[in-house]
C-alpha cells in the first residue's frame, strides 16, 4: 500500500529542489536531493509508489522542471493536492508524473496514512474514505495516455492534441 | 473581439477564439536559459528532428554566469554544443534573458513568446502574450515553432490616479498580490490598465508584468500605446486593444493612497505596510533582477547613495540587468556612485536572486531585495530571511542597515536624471536600445527639480 507524505500550502519548486541542487539534468541526482531542505529526510525515505498529498497552490515560483523529474525520481507515484500551480501542473504531466487536483482528501489524511490513487478516473482511498479529484482535461489525458508529451508528440505530432481542443 | 489575449489569439490564428479554447499556435520565439536550457536539449534530442528555426530560439546565460562550478560549467557546455550543432546563433551571455528579450527586439506587441523560465510574463508589458513553461513544452516548441495554449480568461486591474512620489509599479504589484493571495490569477491572463499604467514608461511597465505569475498569472499584458511605439522606436507597431472585453473579474486599485509595500518571508502573498517592518535588521540588500535591475532602478537607487555610505554591516549588491543598462549606468556615473557608496556591483546578469551564485545568504540572516521570490531557501539558507521590496526601499535600507522609509531620506539634489534620456554617447543599435519613452510619472525622488 502506498503511503501520504502529507505537506501544507504554497509548497515552491524552490523547496522540492532548491536553485543550489538542479545544477543537473540528472533524474537520479535530482530524486536524492527532492526536499532536500524543507523535509530532509523525504528523499531517504519515500518509497516506490508512495502519494504526496498537499494543499493549495503546490509547485509555485520558479517553472524548473527539476522538480516534478525530481519527485517522479524519488519514486512517488503521485501528487495529489487542493491546487497546482499552473506551470508546476503542465511541467508534471509533461514528464509522466500523475497529478490529481482534489480539495476533500487533504483534511482526512495524515502523514504515512496508506492511501490509492488511480490518476485517470481521480478516485483516491485512504482510512476507509473515498474521495472524487478532478478528471484531468483533454490534453493532459492525451499526455498521459502516450506517457510523456514527448511521447505523444512524437508518435502522433500536434494533430493529437487538435483533435481534443 | 474580446481581451487582449483573445484579440492576439484571433489575430494569430486568423479566426475568432474564445477563452477556455484549446489552442495550437504558432510562437515568434522559444527562450530557455542555462539551467531550464539543458533539460529542454535533452527533451528536443528525444524527438529526433531539425530544429525548428535557429533564428528564433534564443538560449541566454544568466541564471548561473560565469560558472561558478565545474557542474553549471557542464549546463553551460550542454547549451553551447547544441548551439553549435543545431546553427542557433542567438545566444547572449549579457544579462538577465528577460531584458534581452526586450532590448535585443524579440517582444513585439501582438506577438506569442514563449520561455522556460517563468517571469516570461514580463514581455506583456509591450502587449505581447508571453508565458512560462517547463522545459520538455519548451523543446516541443524548439521542434516544431508552436505549442497548446488554453486561451485564458482575464482579469482586469484598473490603477486609478497617479501614484504618489515615493511608490513605484512594484508597490502596486505588491498590493495586488496582497489582494488576491499567491495564486489568484492561477491559469489566468491579467491586464493591467487604468491611469497610473498610462502613465508608466515601458521599464516600469515591465516590473508590473513581470510580477504576474508570482500571483499566478499565465500572461501579464498592458495595451501597447505611444510609450511602446517609442520605446520600440517603430512607428508602425499596430493598434492592439480590448473590444468588448469579457472579463473574469475588475479589480480597482486606488493607485494615489498607496505605502510602499513589502512582501515578508516566507511568500510573497505575505505583504505587509512598509510601517509594520520597518527598523528590521538587514545583512543584505540586493538592487537587481528581472523584477527591478533597470536603468530607472538603478537611477533611483543612484539617487540615494550620491555622496553617501551603505551601513557597513550590510551587504549591498547592484546587478544591472543587462550589460546594456551596466552601460547606461556607467554613462551615467551610476556605477561610480554604488562604489564610493561602499556597494559591490557584480556583472550583468540574475545575481542573488536564485542562491546559486554569488551573494548567497547564511542560516539566521536577513536580506532586503528589488526581486519577486521570497521563499525560504530562495537566496540561500532556508534559515534565512527574504523581504521584497521597490529600489527606493532598498536604497534606504542599505543607507541605514535596517528596512527604512525612503521619504524619509533626501536624495542627492545633483542626481542625474530619470532614468529616460538614452545620452547620447552610448551606442546605439536599432532596437537594441531600449529608446526611451518620453513621459510618464516622475521619479519621485530622483530627479533635480
Amino acid at each position: 500500500m502506498s503511503r501520504v507524505f502529507k505537506f501544507g500550502d504554497a509548497i515552491s519548486t524552490d523547496a522540492i529542489i532548491p536553485g543550489r541542487y538542479n545544477v543537473t539534468t540528472d533524474a537520479t541526482a535530482l530524486g536524492k536531493a527532492c526536499f532536500i531542505e524543507a523535509r530532509p529526510d523525504f528523499a531517504t525515505s519515500a518509497q516506490a509508489g508512495d502519494v504526496i498529498v498537499a494543499g493549495r497552490n503546490f509547485g509555485c515560483g520558479s517553472s524548473r522542471e527539476h522538480a516534478p523529474v525530481a519527485i517522479k525520481a524519488a519514486g512517488i507515484q503521485a501528487v495529489v493536492a487542493q491546487s497546482f500551480a499552473r506551470i508546476f501542473y503542465r511541467n508534471a504531466i509533461n514528464i509522466g508524473l500523475p497529478v490529481v487536483q482534489c480539495e476533500a482528501v487533504y483534511d482526512a489524511v495524515a502523514d504515512g496514512d496508506p492511501i490509492s490513487v488511480d490518476v485517470r478516473s481521480g478516485a483516491i482511498e485512504t482510512n476507509g474514505k473515498m474521495f472524487t479529484g478532478e478528471t484531468p482535461g483533454p490534453v493532459a489525458m492525451a499526455i498521459m495516455e502516450a506517457g510523456t508529451l514527448i511521447d505523444l508528440i512524437k508518435t502522433r505530432g500536434w494533430a493529437a492534441i487538435e483533435e481534443v481542443s | 473581439m474580446g481581451t487582449l489575449t483573445e484579440e492576439i489569439f484571433s489575430r494569430r490564428l486568423g479566426r475568432t477564439v474564445h477563452a477556455g479554447e484549446i489552442v495550437v499556435a504558432p510562437v515568434d520565439y522559444a527562450m530557455a536559459h542555462d539551467v531550464t536550457g539543458p533539460l529542454a536539449i535533452e527533451a528536443f534530442r528525444k524527438l529526433d528532428v531539425p530544429l525548428w528555426d535557429p533564428e528564433r530560439v534564443i538560449m541566454v546565460f544568466d541564471h548561473i554566469l560565469p560558472a561558478n562550478t565545474v557542474a553549471s560549467a557542464g549546463l553551460h557546455k550542454i547549451v553551447r554544443d547544441f548551439a553549435d550543432e543545431f546553427g542557433v546563433t542567438h545566444v547572449f551571455q549579457e544579462g538577465i534573458c528577460h531584458q534581452l528579450m526586450v532590448e535585443k527586439g524579440f517582444v513585439r506587441p501582438g506577438g506569442i513568446v514563449v520561455g522556460a523560465d517563468s517571469h516570461s510574463t514580463t514581455y506583456g508589458a509591450l502587449g505581447c502574450f508571453s508565458a512560462g513553461f517547463g522545459s520538455t513544452d519548451i523543446a516541443v516548441t524548439f521542434a516544431t515553432g508552436r505549442t497548446w495554449f488554453r486561451v485564458p480568461e482575464t482579469i482586469r486591474i484598473n490603477l486609478r490616479g497617479q501614484l504618489p512620489p515615493g511608490i513605484f509599479p512594484k508597490d502596486l504589484a505588491l498590493k495586488v498580490i496582497r489582494m488576491l493571495g499567491a495564486e489568484g490569477a492561477n491559469y489566468l491572463a491579467v491586464e493591467w490598465g487604468g491611469e497610473a499604467v498610462e502613465a508608466m514608461s515601458v521599464d516600469e511597465r515591465l516590473t508590473l508584468a513581470n510580477l504576474t505569475v508570482d500571483f499566478g498569472g499565465k500572461a501579464g499584458l498592458c495595451e501597447p500605446d505611444e510609450n511602446t511605439r517609442l520605446y520600440l522606436g517603430d512607428a508602425e507597431v499596430s493598434d492592439l486593444h480590448p473590444v468588448a472585453p469579457e472579463y473574469r473579474s475588475l479589480i480597482e486599485v486606488d493607485a494615489e493612497t498607496l505605502e510602499p509595500q513589502i512582501a515578508c518571508p516566507p511568500a510573497i502573498d505575505n505583504v505587509q505596510d512598509l510601517s509594520t517592518v520597518e527598523g528590521t535588521k538587514l545583512d543584505e540588500v540586493f538592487v537587481g533582477s528581472c523584477a527591478n535591475g533597470r536603468i530607472e532602478d538603478l537611477a533611483i537607487v543612484a539617487g540615494y547613495f550620491k555622496g553617501r555610505q551603505v551601513n557597513p554591516r550590510t551587504r549591498t549588491i547592484v546587478v544591472p540587468a543587462s550589460k546594456q543598462i551596466y552601460m547606461e549606468a556607467l554613462a551615467r556615473g551610476y556605477i561610480q556612485t554604488f562604489m564610493e557608496a561602499g556597494a559591490i556591483v557584480m556583472n550583468a546578469g540574475c545575481g542573488p536572486c536564485l542562491g546559486r551564485q554569488h551573494g548567497v545568504l547564511g542560516p539566521g540572516e536577513r536580506a532586503l531585495s528589488t526581486s519577486n521570490r521570497n521563499y525560504a531557501g530562495r537566496m540561500g539558507s532556508p534559515q534565512a530571511e527574504i523581504y521584497l521590496a521597490n529600489p527606493s526601499v532598498a536604497a534606504a535600507s542599505a543607507l541605514a542597515g535596517e528596512i527604512a522609509d525612503p521619504r524619509r531620506v533626501t536624495p542627492s539634489p545633483t542626481l542625474p536624471t530619470r532614468g529616460r534620456e538614452t545620452p547620447a554617447s552610448l551606442p546605439t543599435r536599432g532596437r537594441e536600445t531600449p529608446a526611451a519613452p518620453p513621459r510618464g510619472r516622475q521619479v519621485a525622488g530622483v530627479s533635480a527639480q
